[in-house]
């Protein structure tokens, strides 16, 4: 008999706050983060918004312990995979079989940059130090041997849906008992290589993004990380006292859009294929759908696509949605983790995120976002989307227990 | 539950990419690098696309439709790929153009195509395949884990067939700041020579080799892929000993029923210890065969491995070239294959003629 999977707790730094606590009150008080470059050097610093954490790599070192030259990727990585252990209660990290399933989509890139600045004038020079930890799996292997994480440890990177697939992965290690404990999410700085990849596709919005909204042009690139600790059965019946678990990871699927390399088929077969699977996998209908929240990238191509399947779908029982893109940016690998934190706690709490910057209907929808925070509300299953490059698509349900 | 290999494909140094037999000749090379030996890929991609791709791209997609031939599967449920580099040549351009052209007057071609889910994103768009499509991208671990995750997705009982396989190439960027980490032989060698050279540093290889896993047996099946398991950062050879002698345990397996042991020997003194320690302990007398000095070294050379571990199995005799110690067997029953990259990313593999 497969365990479920239970979500212990959770951890986010992104660039409207460096933990969870910061980034609700940002929600509350709509405060997006988008604003000029501080940190990435990039000759775009003034065309293009971004959404970065509000610290030095100087300031993530002394808060993580970790060198301040390696990369920003990881250091973010550590503060939100520590927020996420520490806020389950469950003590010791050594004292279970821990999994830690890291996903990000460009590595140490922030540091091959540099070294290439040097290596391109000379191929004998540039530090290699800053080569050492260019493959995504080092970055997760910075921080699973910062926290003596070891009895499984992977890297994945679909694109954008990167931190989601993380999740299923995680997921299948506890119902196949081969550990206690998983570490799940994503992370990625920004870089100038991301950056000016996705200015070649032409989707960055120079002002703030909109996601859902028939006025948007583009996203805003993002910066964070977050995790969500998934535990089985055995492990959530033994948490300390005054800790429950957030919530259950009931369904999950990947569905591969087989259209085109970076833009979404324009009836969003693949998200539609996601949606359907997770909820197939929950045992729910679309009309338990409590809430979603959307990949909503604030491209024109995304949106159109994720929302027409989601009117195929849900039609006509539109479930409140939102975008929290419209906050933190477009985090990358690490968005599927993030929302995948802030969706496990909405239904814990009975949150409703706000979309900021909506204020026209898109014309091809027959639903639109919602733009209030709210709380309390009753929330049985949470949907969370994340769409991206390859034609991978993954939704992830998150339930309320059967008991409560 | 049995899992079935229902197909191989490989594209490797060697003559690998034609299917049928292993090779019965090894394709020399000299110096420290061994490169792809590629098929014509018009047998499988249209030509303009050819043009477009990067090599790990066509390689990829080349293993992956020999597998899926060798199958008789047109669509499997899901695609699952692991790559430790990714499109390491796509990323070297873009990034290599955006310094030198200080971020101004950039195409999008090299950026769409270096993000490391590439491969699995253009095998699902040439094949129409909307099922579940995942990427690993753990340095020694990628291959491993597509493999694991496909095990475990088999085991749920939902999907009936999965592409599994693992890819990396070698850059001339690659190769050059690799060189730099002393990482190769500075000496001459040659394949013969290499697992015998008794110095520090191995040879860069590349390669993509691609298995289709099923729960049934097809027309071709001749293996089953019994188990996989990763250890990293084991603390020395006891733990390996032990943790073999515990995966072979869960599989219902005595020493005694592993016919052949396959394992990573890359030339590398201290790297190879691991090795000899388990075939002068935990597995004592078996016979060996190695492949690095076939396909050189790279994070998910184990996929090679694998591939000539099938390959063994499926004829029931293993190639002149690959043996390494003991004598060739006759009977190819359960096939054992250990690899570590660079000490750190150990991994088991079982097999099982079927």
């Amino acid at each position: 008999m497969h365990s479920d999977v239970w979500i212990a707790g959770g951890g986010v730094i992104c660039g409207i706050g460096n933990n969870l606590s910061e980034c609700l009150h940002a929600f509350k008080h709509m405060e997006p983060g988008m604003a000029h470059m501080e940190y990435l050097h990039s000759v775009h610093r003034h065309t293009f918004p971004v959404v970065e954490v509000k610290a030095s790599n100087e300031t993530l070192a002394e808060w993580t312990k970790m060198p301040a030259k390696i990369s920003r990727t990881a250091l973010l990585s550590r503060v939100a995979a520590e927020e996420a252990w520490r806020s389950t209660g469950l003590g010791d990290i050594r004292q279970y079989r821990v999994g830690f399933i890291s996903a990000n989509t460009v590595g140490g890139m922030d540091k091959t940059e540099e070294f290439f600045a040097e290596y391109l004038q000379d191929n004998s020079k540039g530090h290699l130090s800053q080569v050492l930890h260019h493959e995504c799996g080092a970055i997760t292997e910075l921080v699973a041997d910062a926290m003596g994480i070891r009895h499984h440890i992977s890297t994945i990177s679909t694109a954008c849906s990167s931190g989601a697939n993380a999740l299923m992965y995680g997921a299948r290690l506890i119902k196949n008992n081969m550990v206690d404990v998983v570490i799940a999410g994503g992370t990625d700085a920004l870089t100038r290589f991301t950056l000016n990849g996705f200015n070649t596709l032409m989707i960055l919005d120079q002002a703030a993004c909109r996601p859902f909204d028939d006025t948007r042009t583009g996203l805003n690139l993002g910066e964070g990380a977050g995790y969500v600790v998934l535990v089985s059965d055995a492990l959530a019946a033994e948490m300390p006292v005054g800790k429950t678990p957030w919530c259950r990871l009931s369904g999950y699927a990947n569905a591969n859009d087989a259209y085109h390399q970076t833009a979404s088929s324009p009836d969003g077969i693949g998200n539609f294929l996601a949606m359907q699977g997770a909820m197939e996998m929950s045992g729910i209908k679309p009309e338990d759908v409590s809430y979603i929240n959307l990949h909503g990238t604030g491209t024109q191509n995304n949106d159109v696509a994720e929302g027409s399947a989601i009117a195929r779908l849900f039609e006509p029982h539109y479930p409140p949605v939102s975008s929290t893109k419209s906050f933190t940016g477009h985090t990358l690998g690490a968005s599927g983790g993030i929302e995948a934190v802030f969706s496990s706690w909405a239904v814990k709490e009975g949150i409703i995120y706000p979309n900021a910057n909506f204020s026209k209907q898109m014309k091809e929808l027959p639903f639109a976002p919602v733009t209030q925070f709210s709380t309390g509300n009753k929330l049985q299953h949470v949907m969370s989307n994340s769409f991206g490059f390859g034609g991978n698509c993954s939704s992830l349900v998150f339930s309320k227990s059967a008991q409560s | 539950m049995n899992i079935y290999i229902q197909g191989t494909g490989c594209v490797s140094p060697q003559e690998t990419a034609q299917g049928g037999t292993f090779p019965e000749n090894v394709l020399p090379w000299e110096g420290a690098r061994l490169k792809a030996n590629e098929p014509d890929y018009k047998q499988w991609i249209d030509v303009k696309l050819i043009r477009r791709m990067s090599r790990v791209i066509k390689m990829g997609v080349a293993a992956a439709q020999l597998s899926l031939q060798e199958a008789g599967i047109q669509k499997p449920d899901a695609i699952i790929t692991g790559t430790a580099y990714g499109c390491l040549d796509d990323t070297g351009v873009f990034l290599s153009k955006m310094i030198n052209q200080q971020e101004e007057m950039l195409t999008p071609t090299a950026f769409i195509q270096s993000t490391h889910n590439t491969v699995a994103g253009q095998i699902a768009l040439m094949l129409g395949c909307h099922g579940y499509n995942n990427t690993f991208v753990h340095k020694g671990f990628s291959f491993e884990s597509a493999l694991l995750d496909a095990l475990m997705i088999l085991k749920e009982g939902r999907s009936k067939s999965i592409l599994t396989g693992a890819m990396d190439e070698l850059t001339n960027h690659s190769f050059n700041i690799l060189s730099r980490f002393d990482l190769y032989k500075k000496e001459p060698v040659t394949p013969a020579s290499l697992l015998h050279s008794q110095t520090a540093g191995t040879v860069a290889g590349e390669g993509a080799a691609c298995f289709v896993l099923g729960t049934e047996k097809g027309a071709n099946t001749r293996a089953k892929l019994t188990g996989v398991t990763t250890l990293y950062k084991p603390a020395g050879k006891a733990e390996i000993a032990a943790d073999i002698a515990a995966f072979l345990a869960a599989h219902n397996c005595s020493e005694d029923e592993v016919s052949l042991l396959i394992n990573g020997r890359n030339g590398d003194t201290s790297g190879d210890e691991w090795y000899e320690h388990m075939e002068d302990n935990a597995l004592a007398g078996k016979p060996v065969a190695c492949f690095k000095h076939l396909c050189g070294e790279y994070p998910t050379a184990a996929s090679f491995g694998m591939w000539l571990g099938a390959k063994a199995i499926a004829e029931q005799q293993v190639a002149a070239a690959a043996m390494y110690r003991g004598t060739t067997p006759t009977k190819i029953k359960k096939v054992l294959i250990y690899n570590h990259y660079k000490q750190t990313h150990h991994s088991l593999i079982l097999l099982t003629a079927c």
